[in-house]
């Protein structure tokens, strides 16, 4: 029997490891990624021009950025990798890549997704101003551009990427007018049982937190997000703790709320489709590449190659041990229910521009219990994103307006092109 | 015609850019178009970061509301879609060249 | 045996299967006449072809069998806000159709003159005055139709609307309730549902769309039905230019633009099952569609795509519905197969339901459509023009 075709959407850690297992057991696959270099999001490496040590950017990280990246240089020659590839569709064994303005359809019988995750955003007043930016975006400013977001900046929102942040922030340099955690403080101190079952990350986590008050960073736990203002640009935050009213001025937001799969749907239950990392549930870096090894693995088991149980067996422990700490982390930094307590001149889809009040209209009007009708009535995720950065406020506002679960409302459909692509479309002249 | 958002901007120019260089800011400088004018960037620079050393916004919402400065920066929000030589890109995605002409606001030009 | 234990039972004047638009048109008239109604629908209402389709509200190009019913229907257009209460964006901005080369002119002249018989005005335009009036046209185009009182409406809203509005007159609009069983009992029909509901009815409506074929062979008078997809996109909002619907000779393209900017376009099919409920476009197709509608309007040129999808919806080898009763079976009625322009005809179509339940007749001459036209010839291969723009039979 010839060997599968396999492919693997993404080079993060999930995708380089998933990519090396195979390769290891003399399996080939064809590894794709938008990124023009391997490392994922977080070990995503600057472009050339920038030549400072691994160690200024990815601090603790450092050892496990460069391996990364070792491996993926090493693989780039034994396995087919195409950097700078956007894969924007998948269908019947198939996938439709765009590389520099040129299309190609990769048929594969077997397709690891490993894409990551990113911001899990709630919308507020105010967010679509000028110089709001995703949490994530805001590392990615510093990280691959060595850029802050602004002159003063807030970080407001919840998890441990808050903090994290805030401390690369503030050890760039950049001035930071406050950090502003939506979950109190005892969520955390109530979780710390689970959390030191990885005792290194707890450790880092309070090392970022205590030396934001080194820096002479104000923290406060706690807070109610009211709102950013300004008119055409951000001015100020607004928020309340306990019963008093505050502010604080500042041009730049990093706003977020811990992170969310990139994939539509948490799993895949296609077989022959596996999935992996972040973009099959929020596990980590090292779960990442964990979980890309795992999979890479058990591919290689199907495909008729040696078992290898001791790792395997090694691999499950270690991530249910993350597993544990992730529960730890869900605790400490809960996700606030926001969606249903907005004013309803908040805009709720940035791309649409709809705004709170006319999607409830909308859900009154033609009594919406579901997801995608609600989309089709409201426009509501009908934009250039695919509901990316609202569908989750949007699943939280339709569950409350109509009293159900989450769970109940459904998801977005997504659907081809995954992305934005220009006319005329590759394949064509 | 109602009046681009952008154009309320224009008077800021003058002000801070938006984002602030921390790190390696010396990089070697190149030299692209930006609307119609000169303007200079740093090697290594995305346009979205180009854009933003020179002034406060990118570029008008999906429908015009109002202007944005890019969001997510990494490829997910699609607000940073700009006109880039005859064609589109993501402003956060792509990496300025020297002699690059991107146009931030009004892409078609029909009629 | 359908398995289902029976937790409800209701018994109606008249239960219809399938919420489109033309069960959910045919549940608001049948109400207003005062009969009791439920309809029964697997998804949510609208949610078929119904909802996705590419909102062309067209009587140009039309067989013409289907033009009285198509010049009925837009006058019901007209009327939206007082029958339903929103007028679902329904713009009569004229439907251009198009030429690329003389042969397609010449067709379009025959056509012309011979819908004016029925009555549709068509005003010939020739290249200057074509490119004149549209700035924004191809240099590809060398002349055209305009029907003037033609444009484009939202599928999202359309069906949504005329259930909310049968629900207000109090007909029983069933969503998420699959019907597997219809069977004749006694003088009256047994309809039973996936959710056990039994409803007992003394006339029943098929507007299951591209399921009708089922419910018809279950009263033995199957049909050639096939399943068709038409490819459909849609580009990110751009400033507001396209002034028209417009469709061209061959259908390889059609296009309008909407209120917020977006260009919604179509041309040749996707993917779809019917009996798996699943449909997608095809990325070859929308290539050819995007190069067409470049060729069209060069202006799209490096527009965003932001989406493409298809849509599930039945075709008959002759590219008319079928619509009218049975062939074996009293009060049992017809309305599907639209063969991919049923949409424009939607609200009409539940007008005609009413007038066969109430009255036994309707104004509209309903001869072509009769399911009859098919016996014997089930099994018949065909091959099938499957497209919203296309006029049907071009005979
Ligand atoms: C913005 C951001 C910042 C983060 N910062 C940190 C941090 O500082 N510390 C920390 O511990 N964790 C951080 N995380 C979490 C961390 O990124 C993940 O735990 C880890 O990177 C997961 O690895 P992965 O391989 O699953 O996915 P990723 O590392 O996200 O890799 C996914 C890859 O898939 C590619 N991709 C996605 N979609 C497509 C597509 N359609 N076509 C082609 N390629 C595609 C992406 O370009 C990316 O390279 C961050 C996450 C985000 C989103
Ligand atoms: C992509 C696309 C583009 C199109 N463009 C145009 C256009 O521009 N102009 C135009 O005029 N027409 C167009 N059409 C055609 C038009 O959409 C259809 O002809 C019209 O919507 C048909 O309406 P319907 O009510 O018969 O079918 P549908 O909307 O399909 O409704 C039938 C309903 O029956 C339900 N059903 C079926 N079986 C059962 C069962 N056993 N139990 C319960 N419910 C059942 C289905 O779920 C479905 O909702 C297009 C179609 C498509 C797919
Ligand atoms: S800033 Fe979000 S896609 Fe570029």
């Amino acid at each position: 029997m010839a060997d599968p075709a396999i492919a693997i959407v993404g080079a993060g850690p999930a995708g380089i490891r998933a990519a090396e297992a195979l390769s290891r057991h003399g399996l080939s696959a064809i590894l794709v990624d938008e990124a023009p270099k391997g490392g994922g999001q977080i070990y995503r490496q600057p472009p050339d021009s920038f030549q400072g040590p691994a160690s200024s950017r990815y601090g603790f990280e450092a050892r496990k950025a460069s391996a990364l990246h070792l491996t993926i240089k090493r693989l780039a020659t034994a396995i087919d990798y195409r950097p700078s590839t956007l894969a924007w569709n998948v269908c019947n064994g198939r996938l439709d890549t765009l590389c520099a303005g040129r299309g190609e359809s990769v048929v594969f019988d077997i397709l690891v997704i490993a894409t990551g995750a990113m911001d899990r955003m709630l919308p507020l007043p105010g967010w679509t101003l000028p110089g709001v930016y995703a949490l994530g975006g805001a590392q990615i400013a510093l990280k691959y551009q060595g850029c802050a977001i602004g002159q003063n900046t807030v970080f407001l929102g919840t998890g441990p990427l808050l903090y994290l942040v805030a401390y690369q922030y503030a050890k760039a340099g950049a001035k930071i007018e406050a950090v502003l955690d939506v979950n109190p403080a005892h969520a955390k101190r109530r979780a710390l049982f689970a959390l030191a079952s990885s005792p290194r990350t707890l450790a880092k986590g309070i090392y970022y937190r205590a030396s934001l008050g080194t820096h002479g960073i104000a923290v406060e736990e706690g807070v109610t997000p009211m709102g950013i203002a300004g008119t055409d640009e951000v001015r100020d935050v607004h928020y309340r703790r306990g019963s008093v009213d505050k502010s604080v001025r500042c041009d730049a937001v990093g706003l977020g709320f811990g992170l969310k799969s990139e994939t539509q749907d948490g799993e895949s239950t296609v077989s022959g489709v596996y999935l992996a990392g972040d973009g099959a549930g929020i596990g980590g870096a090292d779960a990442a590449e964990l979980w890309g090894e795992r999979v890479g693995l058990s591919i290689a088991a199907r495909c008729g190659r040696r078992h290898d149980a001791s790792r395997i067996a090694k691999i499950d422990r270690r991530l249910a041990r993350l597993a544990r700490f992730r529960a730890g982390l869900e605790r400490a930094f809960p996700l606030p229910l926001l969606g249903s307590t907005l004013p309803d001149d908040t805009i709720l889809c940035r791309c649409e521009s709809i705004r709170v009040g006319q999607v409830k209209d909308a859900i009154r009007a033609f009594d919406v219990v579901e997801m995608n009708r609600m989309k089709a009535i409201s426009r509501v995720g009908m934009g250039r994103c695919q509901g990316r950065m609202c569908g989750h406020a949007a699943a939280e506002l339709l569950a409350a307006e109509t009293r159900q679960d989450l769970a109940a409302v459904g998801r977005l459909r997504g659907q081809p092109p995954i992305k934005p692509l220009p006319m005329p479309w590759p394949g064509t002249p | 015609m109602k009046p681009s958002p952008l154009a309320q901007h224009s008077t800021d120019e003058a002000a801070q850019p938006r984002m602030v260089r921390l790190i390696e800011a010396e990089r070697a400088r190149l030299t692209f178009s930006l609307d119609g004018a000169p303007a200079t960037a740093r090697e290594g620079d995305t346009i979205l970061t180009a854009v933003l050393t020179a002034r406060r916004y990118l570029a008008e919402s999906a429908g015009g509301e109002d202007t944005r400065a890019g969001f997510c920066l990494m490829g997910a929000c699609q607000e940073c879609w700009v006109a880039v030589d005859g064609t589109r890109a993501r402003a956060c995605s792509t990496l300025v060249t020297a002699g690059m002409s991107v146009a931030t606001g009004g892409h078609f030009t029909v009629g | 045996m359908t398995g289902h234990a029976v937790t409800e039972r209701l018994r109606v004047d008249v239960a219809i299967v399938g919420g489109g638009i033309a069960g959910c048109s045919a549940a608001l008239h049948l109400r207003r006449r005062g009969l009791s109604v439920c309809l029964m629908e697997k998804g949510a209402l609208g949610s078929q072809a119904s909802g996705v389709n590419f909102g062309g509200v067209r009587q140009q190009g039309r067989h013409f069998a289907e033009l009285p019913l198509a010049r009925r229907s837009r006058e019901v257009w007209g009327r939206l806000p007082e029958l339903i209460g929103t007028d679902c964006e329904f713009v009569p901005s004229g439907h251009l159709k198009l030429a690329r080369n003389e042969e397609d002119l010449a067709a379009l002249e025959r056509y012309a003159a011979d819908a004016a018989e029925f009555g549709l005005e068509l005003e010939m335009m020739g290249r200057k005055r074509v490119h004149d009036e549209h700035r924004w046209l191809g240099e590809n185009v060398i002349g055209g139709s305009l029907a003037a009182d033609d444009g484009h409406a939202n599928p999202r809203l359309l069906t949504p609307a005329f259930g909310r509005a049968a629900r207000a007159v109090g007909a029983d609009l069933r969503e998420f309730t699959p019907v597997v069983e219809t069977e004749r009992d006694g003088a009256r029909f047994r309809v039973r549902c996936a959710t056990g509901l039994e409803v007992s009815a003394t006339s029943l409506v098929n507007t299951a769309g591209a399921w009708g074929g089922e419910i018809a062979a279950a009263f033995d008078e199957p049909v050639p039905i096939e399943t068709i997809a038409p490819n459909m996109l849609v580009t990110e909002p751009l400033p507001s230019f396209i002034t028209r619907a417009v469709g061209v000779c061959g259908g390889d393209v059609y296009l309008r633009q909407v209120a917020r900017g977006n260009v919604v376009f179509g041309g040749g099919d996707g993917w779809a099952d019917s009996s798996l409920e699943r449909s997608r476009p095809s990325s070859e197709t929308s290539a050819r569609a995007i190069e067409r509608a470049l060729g069209l309007v060069p202006a799209l040129q490096s527009a965003l795509v932001i989406r493409s999808w298809s849509g599930i919806e039945g075709g008959m080898p002759d590219d008319i519905p079928v619509i009218g009763f049975s062939s074996t079976t009293p009060n049992l009625i017809h309305a599907f197969g639209f063969s991919g322009h049923g949409f424009q005809l939607g609200p009409v179509i539940g007008i005609i339901i009413d007038e066969l339940v109430g009255t036994g007749a309707s104004t509209s001459p309903l001869g072509a459509f009769d399911i009859g036209r098919f016996h014997g010839a089930a099994d018949l291969r065909h091959v099938s023009a499957a497209n919203p723009e296309q006029e049907g039979a071009k005979r």
